[in-house]
């Protein structure tokens, strides 16, 4: 056991103290940041001459502005309006020219109703004509209650709004605004699973393939057995993948803690993240994902990387396997949209595609418990397998030199280990 | 005796690499093992180091066969370089020592002892990859010596290594033997294997053709070599009967004999032609005795 652990911490330590790893962590902690405080960057950079936002309003009657004005401020709103003598045609021009960027054209023709044309460059500004006419529409309506010399009561009991609840009866179980909450949760994690398990599975497969092309591989094995070290750097390199990973979630929050605009801007982040309420078992199911499919994955690229007896070969051996990661992005991009198609179902049970299209599922559905249970087994299984199988290529895998760019070798390593 | 090789053969599907081998090295002594390239040299050493298994034999160490319980007392350098190119000597260094069950201060002092004595200390904190060939070699040499084994095995040791390189490494590798390690080397180069091997094997084309002590080996190759030096001409005496070989250089002659009774009979008939200048019987060397036993397997 000894042995085991001077290869992990080996595993760990040679490649953690790597400028290449150092450099990677910082730049992506750093872009954490930036991402983070961003609109204090921004800010930064601007010159704070802001342009006077009031909107100019055409209107014959000034009155009518000014309630306009009292509504908007009521329903908490705040840009200005500014009353204005000059034509449309001169409004319009000013628009072209960028000068404004939009106008209101006001009337109230026989004193109890209201007509209003909004101007605008284009149709960006989505939000602010519907809150523009959701004012004058109250405005009316009080215009035409007080016409119609309603009591206070009546003109309330009027206005009462209908008691309204919006229920889905999916097979989720989730409300519109969860799922959105949870697809967007699931699919950064989706993204760093899929990334940590190209990205270490990669790194292992190198490091296997690099010892055996410097030869160190037969000390190696000459004190410690070729199984005992395929392991220890399976998992020490895993380790460094959890640590690595457990530093951008860190960095992230922190970032987000102590961004300057945290007051709205990282709390609408982190509410759009799901994060706010993010669900315990969503974290906890991306962890164990995380690391079975890193382990299903690992394995099979430390049995390739002991095939290749150099370093360059090791892009073309291991392609087949990034083509399975692909795959398994592919049908849970897919599914983000579908998790309770047939095809995402299935594919959940699929050990490889497991860690990516089940915890997909299990983010976003209501799943039975068993179900990600059972894809838990089968990956469990598999990586059992796959250990035994990769164990015995690895012990000949590591003695054979020699162009090695087949899956043939397979069968020769096999064979070599045995003897 | 400490190392047994007890009929080993070694099979890779019809390919036979090593036929029926048998060994016995007494605890500290140097073996030499020699063979041409593709002899089985390699395949033996993985075989004593149990990373492949004998398709029939045994091997066994102290009466014990070796496994990774043993290996702690066991030194491998492999033939070609076998070191990380991008890790620092230190940490290298400590890492096999570590593997080998060495602690960590005793792996750090041992390192410092041993580049000293290899005259390079300034590599401690060095990358293997910006060493010289002669300089990675002697961090290969520490990390099969640095422990302490009792068994070493050395893989062609000095190829490709300047002179005073393989005197420093020769010297360090009889130290070790003196303080009782048993060690094992290959190597193609005879001279080294003549200067410090007690016992040597030459294998071809995984047969045994020679076991036993160097003196016994030259002895029973049966052929001597006759050197005489004169200023007369010399060819006449190839006719002398027993003369197997003659080589003419310009003062003198060398003919191979194969007892004394015919280098005698060649020192009269030299006397007869004229004064002698050097009259000398020499042993074979070990290359005349390679050359002669593997050349032959190749005609």
């Amino acid at each position: 056991m000894r042995d085991f652990w001077i290869i992990f911490k080996q595993a760990f330590l040679s490649k953690a103290k790597s400028k290449a790893f150092l450099i990677t962590t910082a730049v992506v902690v750093a872009g954490i940041f930036l991402l983070a405080n961003i609109t204090t960057i921004i800010e930064a950079f601007d010159d704070g001459k802001e342009e006077s936002t009031a909107i100019p309003v055409v209107a014959d009657n000034e009155a009518l502005v000014d309630r306009l004005g009292q509504q908007r401020t009521a329903m908490g709103e705040d840009s200005e309006l500014e009353v204005t003598g000059d034509s449309r045609d001169v409004l319009e021009d000013q628009l072209k020219e960028g000068e404004i960027e939009s106008f209101l054209i006001l009337r109230a023709p026989g004193g109890d109703s209201i007509e209003a044309e909004y101007v605008s460059e284009s149709s960006e500004m989505f939000g602010f004509p519907m809150m523009l006419q959701e004012a004058l529409q109250s405005m009316q309506t009080e215009m035409r209650a007080a016409e119609m010399e309603l009591a206070p009561e009546q003109a309330g009991a009027l206005f009462e709004p209908v008691g309204f609840e919006q229920t889905t009866v999916s097979s989720s179980g989730k409300t519109e605004e969860e799922m959105n909450q949870a697809r967007m949760l699931v699919y950064v994690l989706m993204f760093l699973i899929y990334f940590a398990v190209i990205m270490y599975s990669n790194m292992i497969a190198t490091e296997v393939a690099t010892e055996k092309s410097s030869r160190v591989m037969e000390i190696l094995i000459s004190s410690v057995s070729p199984v005992k070290h395929m392991f220890a750097k399976v998992f020490g390199i895993g380790t460094l993948g959890l640590v690595q990973m457990l530093l951008f979630g860190l960095a992230g929050y922190l970032a987000m803690k102590s961004s300057s605009s945290v007051s709205e801007m990282s709390e609408e982040v982190f509410s759009s993240l799901g994060l706010g309420n993010i669900p315990a078992s969503t974290i906890v199911y991306a962890i164990v994902f995380f690391v079975l499919g890193y382990f299903l994955y690992a394995v099979l690229a430390a049995l390739l990387g002991s095939l290749v007896s150099r370093t360059e070969d090791v892009a073309s051996l291991i392609t087949p396997l990034t083509m399975i990661i692909v795959v398994g992005f592919i049908i849970a991009a897919m599914g983000l949209s579908t998790p309770d198609a047939a095809f995402v179902t299935y594919a959940s049970y699929v050990p490889f595609f497991a860690p990516l299209v089940m915890f997909l599922r299990v983010g976003l559905l209501d799943l039975p418990w068993w179900e990600p249970a059972l894809a838990i087994g089968l990956m469990l299984l598999t990586i059992a397998v796959l250990g035994w199988f990769g164990a015995r290529v690895y012990k000949g895998g590591v003695l054979m030199y020699g162009p090695s760019r087949s899956l043939k070798d397979l069968k020769k390593a096999i064979q070599l280990g045995k003897e | 005796m400490a190392l047994e090789l007890n009929q080993v053969t070694k099979k890779f599907g019809e390919f036979t690499a090593v036929d029926n081998l048998s060994l016995a090295i007494g605890e500290g002594t140097m073996y030499g093992f020699l063979g041409a390239n593709g002899a089985g040299k390699t395949t033996t050493f993985r075989m004593i180091l149990g990373l492949l298994n004998a398709t029939e034999g045994r091997i066994t160490w102290k009466g014990q066969p070796i496994d990774y319980g043993t290996s702690h007392t066991i030194g491998y350098l492999p033939e070609e370089r076998g070191l990380y190119p991008k890790m620092k000597v230190e940490d290298q260094l400590v890492f096999l020592g570590e593997l080998r069950g060495m602690k960590r201060n005793d792996a750090k002092a041992a390192i410092r002892k041993w580049l000293d004595r290899f005259e390079v200390p300034q590599n401690l904190n060095k990358k293997v990859e910006e060493l010289s060939k002669g300089n990675q070699q002697k961090i290969q040499v520490i990390a099969a010596l640095m422990h302490n084994p009792e068994l070493v095995i050395l893989d062609e040791p000095f190829s490709g290594l300047d002179p005073v390189n393989v005197e420093m490494l020769k010297s360090a590798v009889k130290e070790v033997r003196d303080q009782g390690a048993t060690i094992v080397f290959s190597s193609h180069r005879m001279d080294h294997v003549e200067e410090l091997c007690e016992q040597l094997s030459i294998v071809h084309k995984g047969q045994q053709i020679v076991e036993g002590s160097l003196r016994d080996v030259k002895r029973s190759f049966g052929r001597q070599n006759v050197r005489i030096r004169s200023d007369y001409d010399l060819t006449g005496l190839q006719s002398v009967s027993g003369v197997r070989n003659a080589s003419y250089a310009l003062d003198g002659a060398v003919f191979q004999v194969t007892d004394d009774e015919t280098a005698h009979a060649l020192l009269q008939e030299a006397l007869n032609a004229g004064p002698v200048r050097h009259f000398s019987i020499e042993e074979p060397s070990l290359q005349d005795i390679f050359i002669a036993k593997v050349g032959n397997e190749h005609a």
